[in-house]
């Protein structure tokens, strides 16, 4: 019972027959092999699966990959352009962003949808931002302190 | 976790849905943020044999002025309601309920249809379209159907939806003039469902007293409810603090309370009172 998709990905279209149950998260990461959204809870709580769907971040392990047919997905391996790093990648790096690194992509990626509409949050804001996503070494100091960084805070 | 398998549809327009709806019937879900349904799907508690995905429909999306009032499509998203001027100026505790629904990633995908006519007993939305005596307008072949607020909600996870109805659009009617209303919530730490969410609605005199009033609670029986006791206890009264904590002290009366792992019933009970005196004095400081 296969259904004809085009998703494009990270500036990339992709035909593909898929089941109809097929979840975002299983087709990015099973059927397109990018490893870089994470599955965590599978439950929308812990946002490790966030992607970027139409310009808004989603978790990607609550949508069928079918509702995203005929939208444009933008995944962790899509930020860095020109082997430039994204100003969040580089806050992350800069600030000691991440620790086991599990929660990473999705907390980038949440934050870019934070910075695109509010591009200078207070401390207060980016926490509301990120409250979709879970990091179990709790290094929310720090990551923090990255996306404020990445928002123009180079101190 | 994978769900059932399913026929899926994507009709591009309203027309074309209900009619899938008519031939499908009972055994058909509709899929609108899937934000509720998904979950249900993914854990088997909802197996069903076809999704009609109203994601592709245009034109069911959208918040507008009606008579004063407002016209929201069942499609909104909580992130579109909670950046709407127009919400936060006409229905304030709208705007409250959107903005702490879940978390920013949830509030892009859920939609306001979508949690009416899933009935969550935690859903923040359903408080608040009974305290602002919101009317449901649904469609199906060939007609439309208009359902009060208060009699959406039936049971856990029930409505008075019918199987071949698609939720369209939700009215919320004109602020009277000293009005104001408010939603505040005990929320889960992990998951920020109500574990207890009371939306306040009321309208003062010149003299301060209470001319109307209308409470809803979510998050404490089986489904959302409306606080008449309370209602009646303030109404005619000056709402001053002794006026409203005395009107808390109603808004548990009648209703079955949860018991579970998040909540005892006694805790929940006693959640209702205070949540209500705080909705209640947010909603007076703004109709002031």
């Amino acid at each position: 019972m296969g259904r004809s998709v085009s998703i494009t990905v990270n500036g990339t279209t992709h035909q593909n027959d898929i089941e109809p149950r097929t979840l975002l998260s299983t087709y990015i990461r099973e059927i397109l092999n990018l490893t870089g959204t994470h599955i965590g809870c599978d439950t929308s709580n812990c946002g490790a699966c966030t992607v970027i769907l139409n310009g808004s971040a989603v978790k990607s392990c609550t949508l069928f990959a079918v509702q995203a047919d005929g939208g444009e997905v933008t995944t962790i391996e899509g930020l860095a352009k020109n082997g430039e790093l994204h100003p969040l990648q580089e806050g992350f790096w800069e600030k000691h962003g991440l620790q086991c690194g599990f929660c990473t992509p999705g907390m980038i990626l949440a934050a870019s949808d934070l910075l695109n509409r509010n591009p200078n949050p207070t401390e207060q804001e980016i926490r509301r931002g990120i409250s979709g996503n879970l990091c179990r070494c709790t290094g929310y100091q720090n990551i923090v302190k990255a996306i404020q960084y990445a928002a123009g805070d180079r101190s | 976790m994978t769900t059932s398998a399913f026929e899926y549809h994507a009709p591009s327009s309203a027309g074309e849905a209900v009619e899938l709806l008519a031939q499908h019937g009972d055994g058909a879900k509709i899929l609108a943020g899937g934000h509720s349904l998904i979950p249900l799907m993914k854990t088997r508690l909802a197996r069903p044999d076809v999704i009609i995905d109203l994601g592709k429909v245009q034109g069911m999306s959208y918040v507008r002025d009606e008579k004063g009032g407002l016209a929201i499509g069942a499609m909104t998203t909580y992130y579109q309601l909670e950046s709407s001027d127009l919400v936060q100026s006409r229905a304030p505790a709208l705007s409250d309920a959107a903005s702490v629904v879940a978390d920013p990633q949830v509030r892009n995908m859920g939609t306001i249809g979508g949690s009416l006519a899933h009935s969550d007993p935690a859903a923040d939305l359903p408080a608040v379209v009974i305290a602002l005596r919101a009317s449901i307008i649904t469609s199906s072949s060939g007609e439309h159907r208009t359902i009060e607020a208060d009699d959406l909600f039936v049971d856990l996870l029930t409505t008075s939806l019918r199987s071949d109805e698609i939720l369209s659009e939700v009215r919320i009617p004109a602020p009277a003039e000293g009005s104001g209303s408010a939603y505040v919530k005990f929320a889960n730490k992990a998951s920020h469902f109500a574990i207890v969410g009371v939306a306040a609605s009321v309208t003062l005199g010149s003299d301060g007293s209470c001319q109307d009033v209308s409470i809803g609670v979510t998050g404490a029986g089986a489904s959302a409810t409306r606080a008449a006791a309370a209602e009646t206890a303030l109404k005619g009264r000056k709402a001053d603090d002794d006026a409203i904590r005395g009107a808390a002290a109603e808004a548990a009366a009648g209703i079955d309370f949860n018991d579970d792992v998040h909540a005892s019933g006694a805790y929940r009970e006693h959640l209702t009172k205070v949540f209500t005196e705080r909705a209640l004095k947010a909603a007076v400081a703004r109709a002031r």
